[in-house]
């Protein structure tokens, strides 16, 4: 009875969380069926742990470790794919996304093990309660555990760390620039014209110190390139490199800036688009932690 | 294994023959008009961006 509550548990959740990352990966069938049914695996693992230590079997453990390999080859299966694929992306992820995104998917199916777990834990506590009482208070565990884990597990986006907002777009010759910060050397006036008529372009204002230090990360910058050009739609074709999203740090502030032609023209559409991009755990610095960070900002 | 130059000045397209020279592929071109028409050409033969150096002068780079 606990090892069946405890599975399902697990495997829910995992199913849970495979639901919200449509953005980050395309949830066809076959993807679901691969991290379903490891999702299985680790809620199974994390179910038969609690009966078989209480029956004192700490073999148990053991296989435990071993599932841990097998779980840490999920994210170099996930890395090799998305790394594969980077070629037929219009706007690469990156490799510090791709990273991130391994990262998640193996994180994940951890989560399912521990869910599976606590269900595991209550519904022993509970056994003796009878079923009327067991399942409703394994399920409920569950379903707190896998709600924690998952807020525990959510990472800041870009508009919890910084204002974003519309900027400016010129020509200093051929050099376009946005919002004061020079972008790329256009040389035909055909595409220059493009850019003056279709172009959208975000300013990117770190909020402090610390997301000055995250935003210049070059791995983020790609990832903000590729997400907002993922969820607006880029205009470009295959080798039209001027039509590339941009992003550029300005030296001075530490702001960014982005630069795209999408494929409508929605400035609210984009603003969110940016706004929504995840920070990556590979980008995030914390530089006041540090004696000579907080020097740096006059508070030491 | 496909093996592509990045970074690399692939052509150099101008108007001014004596403002150039070296390893690279020069193509001379008599009016602005053509040297936006053979600079757009070669950047779509390319897959590559067209730098605006000034006075006439486009260089093909694939980033």
């Amino acid at each position: 009875m606990t090892i069946v509550l405890a599975t399902f548990s697990g495997l829910i959740a995992r199913l849970y969380m495979l639901r919200r990352d449509y953005r980050q990966y395309p949830s066809y069938p076959q993807g679901w069926a691969i991290h379903l049914f490891i999702g299985f695996i680790g809620a199974l693992l994390g179910a038969i742990l609690v009966p078989s230590l209480i029956e004192v079997e700490f073999a148990a453990v053991s296989f435990l470790l071993m599932a841990a390999s097998q779980f840490r080859e999920v994210r170099n299966i996930e890395r090799s794919s998305l790394e594969k694929l980077e070629h037929t992306e219009l706007v690469m992820r990156g490799t510090a996304y791709i990273e991130g995104i391994a990262r998640v998917f193996e994180a994940r199916n951890y989560l399912a093990i521990w869910t599976a777990f606590i269900v595991a834990i209550v519904s022993e506590m509970t056994i003796h309660a009878g079923w009327m009482v067991q399942i409703p208070a394994a399920l409920a565990a569950g379903a707190i555990a896998a709600g924690v884990l998952n807020q525990l597990m959510r990472g800041p986006s870009i508009g919890d760390i910084a204002d974003v907002k519309m900027t400016e777009i010129g020509f200093d010759g051929p050099i376009l620039v946005v919002g004061g910060v020079s972008v790329m050397n256009v040389g035909l006036t055909t595409a220059r014209e493009r850019y003056l008529k279709q172009a959208v372009a975000a300013e990117i204002i770190p909020r402090d110190v610390e997301a000055k230090a995250t935003l210049a990360n070059i791995g983020q910058m790609q990832a903000i390139a590729h997400d907002a050009a993922a969820m607006v739609g880029v205009y470009m074709d295959v080798g039209e490199q001027e039509f590339t999203p941009l992003v550029r740090r300005d030296p001075e502030s530490g702001k960014l800036v982005m630069v795209m032609i999408p494929s409508e023209d929605n400035q609210e559409a984009f603003l969110e688009a940016v706004s929504n991009v995840p920070v990556l755990e590979t980008a995030i610095r914390k530089p006041l932690r540090s004696i000579a960070g907080r020097m740096m900002d006059g508070r030491g | 294994m496909d093996i592509t130059p990045t970074n690399q000045v692939l052509a150099v397209i101008t108007t001014d023959r004596d403002r150039v020279g070296g390893s690279a592929p020069i193509f001379y071109v008599d009016s602005f008009s053509e040297l936006e028409k053979v600079a757009v050409y070669l950047s779509r033969v390319f897959m590559a961006a067209v730098h605006d150096l000034g006075h006439g002068v486009y260089i093909i780079v694939k980033h």
